[in-house]
């Protein structure tokens, strides 16, 4: 269960959270969606401590993680951009992470799952996007913890590796976890999220299923029903009805919406 | 804290910058050894680069390895580790694996030469004691600095200035009023300026040591009155230990209050 109340964040005068309100008690998987800069990154960060909220408070299961540092153990995280200390090989960075988290971890799996044997012993800082992303993804799922939170998790990845991380979420929701996932990518929202959170400008612009998205914008894709959603907040709402007879004969009528 | 002090000093040690800065040392100290036999001479010597090199080192070196080890610091804060011994754990190893480069590089040539059977052990030893003290306060000051500093570049410049001021520009004004107002009494101030510089009193102690405290004149004198005493001592330890001490509680509060 997270429950987040009232969250503000400024960094010098840019405002990024503007007042979020959530609660998440059932699993499933989550897709926090928003433009650049819209604040996913950050309300991420303030879930696991790394961003200090000017106001309000997150509760993870009851309990405020303000100024603490145990509940960490029950998120695993993934972070956007695969950062590692360079002069390790992914061998040396898996056993350092284990060592630091003294519990019990399961990537031989993962490894084999993305084909990472060859490259164990490798300096991270000669690997490519793509493989340290996919070392990001062990480093991500090799822990059995309730809370996954994703950010940007399809980055770089190739269209097998994709696969695999559809099927290691899919797998994690089938256990009972709660997955907070941001992405870009829209096939991959219609495909995974039971639940989208729309970010614009640090607040909640929408929450709830993808159906309801679609059918609250009268769009046919979720593509377009962001969009849409993006522009009328804009104030565009008139350009988007425009545009609609341009865009619709390419359009389908609707098949992923049944 | 202490796994994140194992993997910082474990990486340190392995670093070539650690390998040169010891080596560097030991190169200068074979040297000194080999071109004087007077060993107090070497260790005046000594004590002038010790002195100067161990705070720049420890600055540059404490800044550089914050900076470079940024994304280590990312991937642990993320874990179920307490944020501020993820700091204190990187900045002790940086500390002691720059104490251990001095010790290494300054102790096997002395030793080799034979220091255990010398009466000269024990101003090598405060010479040494001192190094390891600068190490540690110039490596906090750093790790405060670069902090503070997000932006590599001002780190690096502030880490700089700060070395400047403290090891060339405070001695030199602290010369000046002596000079200038030589004719006053003005010993308590004397003394109270020297406490507010590490390597000031650095450098008192170790002259106090070596019994050539003459050289320093009426102030000398003075100096050696008050820091050759018990109290005295224990005066000058402590505020080397509060040189430590609150750069590290700086460190403490920065870390626990910033955004990554």
């Amino acid at each position: 269960m997270i429950t987040i109340q009232h969250l503000h964040k400024k960094f010098g005068k840019n405002e990024v959270l503007k007042g979020i309100d959530l609660h998440f008690d059932q699993p499933g998987i989550i897709a926090v969606l928003g433009p650049n800069g819209s604040g996913k990154t950050t309300l991420i960060k303030c879930l696991l401590g790394m961003v200090l909220p000017d106001s309000g408070c997150i509760c993870l299961d009851g309990e405020n993680i303000s100024g603490k540092w145990t509940y960490r153990e029950r998120l695993s995280y993934l972070p956007q951009i695969a950062r590692f200390p360079e002069n390790l090989t992914p061998r040396e960075l898996f056993s350092m992470v284990k060592d630091l988290r003294q519990s019990p971890a399961s990537n031989e799996e993962l490894i084999r799952l993305f084909d990472l044997q060859p490259h164990l012993d490798k300096r991270l800082s000669n690997l490519s996007g793509g493989t340290r992303q996919k070392i990001n993804l062990v480093l991500a799922f090799m822990y059995d913890t309730p809370y996954l939170i994703l950010d940007e998790p399809t980055a770089g990845l190739d269209p097998v590796a994709m696969l695999h991380l559809k099927e290691l979420i899919w797998r994690e929701k089938q256990r009972g976890k709660t997955i907070l996932i941001t992405t870009h990518i829209m096939g991959f929202v219609e495909d995974m999220a039971d639940e989208i959170i729309f970010l614009l400008e640090g607040t909640i612009h929408f929450r709830g299923g993808l159906r309801t998205l679609k059918e609250q914008f009268k769009e046919p894709t979720l593509e377009k029903a962001i969009a849409s959603m993006m522009l009328q907040q804009k104030g565009k709402a008139i350009a988007v009805k425009d545009m609609e007879p341009m865009a619709m004969p390419t359009a389908s009528p609707l098949p992923a919406d049944n | 804290m202490y796994k994140i002090l194992k993997y910082s000093f474990s990486d340190l040690i392995r670093s070539r910058w650690t390998f040169v800065y010891a080596g560097f040392y030991l190169i200068f100290t074979l040297a000194l050894l080999w071109l004087s036999n007077d060993l107090s001479k070497v260790t005046i010597t000594l004590m002038n680069v010790v002195l100067v090199l161990v705070p720049l080192i420890a600055t540059m070196f404490g800044i550089m390895y914050y900076y470079n080890s940024r994304e280590f610091t990312e991937l642990l804060l993320a874990q179920p580790i307490k944020r501020t011994s993820i700091f204190l754990g990187q900045y002790l190893g940086v500390a002691l694996s720059l104490t251990a480069s001095l010790l290494v590089g300054v102790g096997v040539p002395f030793i080799l030469y034979g220091i255990f059977l010398s009466g000269e052990i024990f101003n090598f030893s405060t010479v040494l004691l001192m190094g390891i003290f600068l190490s540690f306060i110039f490596s906090a000051i750093a790790f405060f600095i670069a902090l503070k500093n997000e932006n590599r570049i001002r780190g690096f410049g502030i880490g700089i200035l700060v070395w400047l001021l403290l090891a060339v520009v405070y001695d030199g004004l602290f010369l000046l009023l002596l000079a200038v107002f030589s004719d006053y009494p003005i010993d308590d101030f004397a003394m109270g300026a020297s406490m507010l510089n590490p390597i000031d009193l650095s450098r008192i102690l170790i002259l106090l040591k070596l019994d050539i405290s003459a050289l320093m004149g009426y102030t000398g004198a003075v100096f050696q009155k008050f820091f050759g005493g018990p109290m005295g001592m224990l005066v000058a330890f402590s505020t080397l230990l509060a040189w430590i001490m609150v750069p590290v509680w700086r460190i403490r509060r920065v870390a626990s209050k910033k955004d990554f």
